[in-house]
């Protein structure tokens, strides 16, 4: 088990929509859905406009190995395929189209064919599935591994650390037997020895649900974890479970482990027995901003405002508008930007909530080193990254850091440190190649001239 | 961008903490000493204090109108360097020698160096050094503590520091513990009433203003250093400036390292140094010298005590 307790910090719980189940939403008028919602290649259209389409109809395929095919949640016409202006920055082609309420299922949706490993890795990858919790890896990926006895455990990440989100609690109160039953495809396929749900202790009903439903159960246990932001960062839940950190550089499966979330196990497994592919999502919808916060299952593709607009509209006028939660969320530029795959969570915040803290000089109390789960030093960071000083980043290791937030959270002078770190990075990667650079001229100058001294001689 | 939405990079959540909020907790915890130095001193306590407390905030004020930077009165930090070198100071301190003390901590040793955050020096300590070396007779001319509450009606009496009496060897005038505890024998302002700095001292861990580290660790090496060498290591920890510096001075942020194993190291550093001071130098009291010097050392502790990231994976020398 873990030897240490690692760093993190008390972020505000705000679990306001855990209690109620969530409520699907209708259909909207217009689904828009982009072709890159993971991590990876884009995926490909297979539509074009003008093409009628129904429920669970596959219109992208996926753009290479690390890539993910697209299905629609709605029945309609195909009307337009553009570039949209994405919350990253870039324009990512986007697949318009017109529903027409129908819902009619498309007869291509019927449960795949399921008897071996190589059969599920293509079920998993058929499905569309990403990973939900919010980083969008494609999960075909990350289960196809070499060797199956490097799995010693995999991890179910029930942790949901993220302040306001309760969408995998409800996954996990309402679609309980499906997690159950992907927790059944993982034991045969990948023969996982150990299989360990990690929720924090501030979801006390869905760790009694797990609980009784794993009970007698070989190789299946659940885990409750402290509620320290950043429990469900991957990293930190690996050492929480196994007390092995993941090395710079490294992936989870060096450590023998793999980290699921709850939410993408249950949507494997809903393809896996009927056919249905990834083609909604519950989503958490809270903020200052918001009538009436509540849990929604909406189509992938749906445009936020859509779905804002469901949930009674805005108290007050959205400032700031998020994908996922307060500690690592990506702030929209307009609502016209729809739900994605990973997307967990749609926050709106008004103004009082929205706008940037003042940020005042450091007064060098470490709290940030106090807060940071992997122990980096965000203030000498900070220092570091002003001086470009390239070697001194090297040295504080700022590649590790995995941008959670706690330092950000932590500071008294509301510096953003976040930020910083991320500017850092880049700093970091241009002294490295630089410095590789260098070191080949070098080389070469070295090969030149025994090269000179060989024809001499 | 549309519909004038605000776009930043994530966290955006932040914790209620702020500078301010800091400075105002350090105040509170310094309340009770105050309370006790008005107690033993009299009134002219809150004189000496209020003095120290405006001198540098005027001192800060100007100072920034004149660089044209932006003013940092708000964040309390001058306020609190004031209080805490007023606690320093004998009570018979003329005003206008407090004033200028102040000024000297706050344009001197905080503003040239860049301002908060930024000094390498605690301000208060530095000031006090400095006033002890340009006025020597009103920095070493103590009151001695009223044995009732102060009327105001008795002219104070002059009497010897714990710390002086000792290096004296007149240990028979020297006050009774319970007498040090509370605080009623001759000292600077706030340092006499041991239980006064504690409860301060609890005030600022429980609101996690400061760690442990230094002041547990400076003031368990005086005592361990001090029983070591026949001295008696109860009246040392208990007398002098020792708990005021270890709580409030030792742990001042920008001039004190930031690792728990830096602070750890710090308040060795300086209970080693006091204890030589105290012991075997010509000062009868060396917590301002012992911090001072500690603060120059500060940077290089911070290299030593590095924290290591986890996961990091160390190149081997001569691996290529």
């Amino acid at each position: 088990m873990a030897l240490r307790r690692l760093s993190g910090v008390h972020a505000p719980h705000r679990k306001n929509t855990a209690a109620v189940a969530p409520v699907r939403m209708p259909v909207p008028a217009m689904l828009t859905i982009p072709m890159s919602m993971h991590i990876g290649a884009p995926a490909k259209p297979m539509v074009s406009p003008g093409d009628t389409v129904k429920v669970g109809q596959k219109i992208a395929e996926a753009g290479g190995f690390v890539s993910s095919p697209i299905y629609t949640g709605a029945s309609g016409t195909v009307k337009k395929i553009e570039g949209v202006l994405a919350s990253g920055g870039a324009y990512v082609p986007t697949v318009f189209i017109e529903t027409d309420g129908q819902q009619e299922v498309s007869e291509t949706v019927s449960p795949p064919e399921v008897t071996d490993l190589q059969s599920f890795l293509n079920a998993v990858r058929e499905s569309g599935v990403v990973g939900l919790g919010g980083a969008g890896f494609p999960t075909a990926v990350k289960l196809a591994v070499k060797d199956l006895n490097q799995i010693e455990a995999v991890i179910i990440n029930g942790a949901e650390c993220e302040p306001y989100i309760t969408s995998d609690t409800r996954t996990m109160l309402d679609d309980a037997d499906l997690i159950m039953e992907g927790v059944a495809l993982l034991q045969k396929y990948l023969e996982v020895k150990r299989i360990v749900f990690g929720i924090e202790n501030n979801k006390p009903e869905c760790i009694k649900k797990f609980q009784e439903l794993t009970k007698g159960q070989k190789g299946v246990e659940v885990m409750a974890l402290p509620s320290l932001y950043p429990q469900g960062g991957e990293k930190v839940l690996i050492y929480n479970v196994t007390g092995r950190m993941v090395p710079e550089g490294k992936l989870p499966l060096d450590v023998g482990a793999i980290v699921i979330n709850c939410t993408t196990l249950a949507a494997i497994a809903r393809y896996v027995k009927t056919g249905m592919p990834l083609i909604e999502k519950c989503v958490t919808v809270d903020g200052s901003a918001v009538k009436e916060p509540k849990n929604v299952i909406v189509p992938i593709g749906t445009p936020m405002k859509d779905v804002f607009e469901f949930c009674g509209g805005f108290k007050a006028e959205p400032k700031k508008v998020l994908y996922g939660g307060p500690m690592m969320g990506i702030s929209v530029p307009d609502l016209e930007q729809p739900i994605l795959k990973s997307t967990n969570a749609i926050l709106a915040f008004d103004k009082k909530d929205a706008e940037p803290p003042r940020e005042t000089a450091c007064i060098k109390c470490g709290r940030c080193i106090a807060a940071c789960p992997l122990n980096l030093m965000p203030a000498d960071i900070e220092t570091a990254f002003l001086l470009k000083d390239g070697a001194m980043l090297e040295k504080l290791r700022v590649n590790i850091c995995m941008e959670c937030g706690c330092c950000s959270f932590a500071c008294p002078a509301k510096r953003p440190l976040v930020q910083t770190n991320k500017l850092a990075k880049q700093t970091l990667r241009a002294y490295q190649e630089a410095k590789k650079a260098e070191a080949e001229k070098a080389k070469a100058k070295e090969e030149a001239k025994k090269a000179e001294e060989a024809k001499t001689a | 961008m549309s519909e004038n939405m605000i776009v930043s990079v994530s966290p955006h959540v932040r914790s209620g903490m702020t500078t301010q909020k800091i400075m105002a907790i350090v105040l509170i915890a310094l309340i009770p000493a105050f309370a006790a130095s008005i107690v033993f001193f009299g009134a002219r306590a809150i004189a000496v204090v209020a003095v120290c407390a405006c001198a540098a905030v005027i001192s800060e004020y100007i100072f920034e109108k004149i660089t044209k930077r932006p003013s940092t009165i708000g964040d309390l930090s001058a306020v609190v360097t004031g209080v805490l070198l007023a606690f320093n100071l004998p009570v018979s301190i003329p005003l206008w020698m407090a004033a200028l003390g102040s000024a000297v901590a706050i344009v001197v040793v905080k503003q040239l160096f860049g301002g908060i955050g930024k000094n390498f020096a605690n301000p208060a300590i530095t000031a006090r050094i400095v006033m002890l070396l340009a006025f020597p007779t009103a920095m070493t001319t103590w009151t001695a503590a009223n044995t009732v509450i102060h009327t105001g009606a008795v002219d104070a009496v002059t009497g010897a520091t714990p710390l002086g009496l000792m290096a004296a060897g007149e240990t028979a005038a020297l006050p009774g513990l319970s007498e040090l505890f509370f605080g009623q024998c001759a000292g600077c302002l706030g340092e006499t009433s041991a239980l006064a700095l504690l409860i301060g001292f609890v005030i600022l861990l429980c609101t996690g203003v400061i760690t442990w580290h230094t002041p547990v660790v400076y003031v368990a090496t005086v005592f361990v250093f001090t029983w070591l060498i026949g001295e008696d290591p109860v009246r040392h920890i208990l007398s002098g400036g020792l708990l005021l510096g270890a709580i409030f001075m030792a742990t001042d942020y920008s001039s004190t390292p930031s690792t728990a194993w830096g602070r750890v190291i710090f308040g060795l550093g300086a209970g080693i140094i006091t204890t030589f001071i105290r012991v075997w130098g010509n000062y009868p009291e060396g917590v301002s010298f012992s911090i001072l010097l500690m603060n120059i050392l500060t940077p290089h502790i911070s290299n030593w005590t590095r924290s290591k990231p986890l996961g990091m994976i160390v190149e081997k020398k001569g691996a290529n």
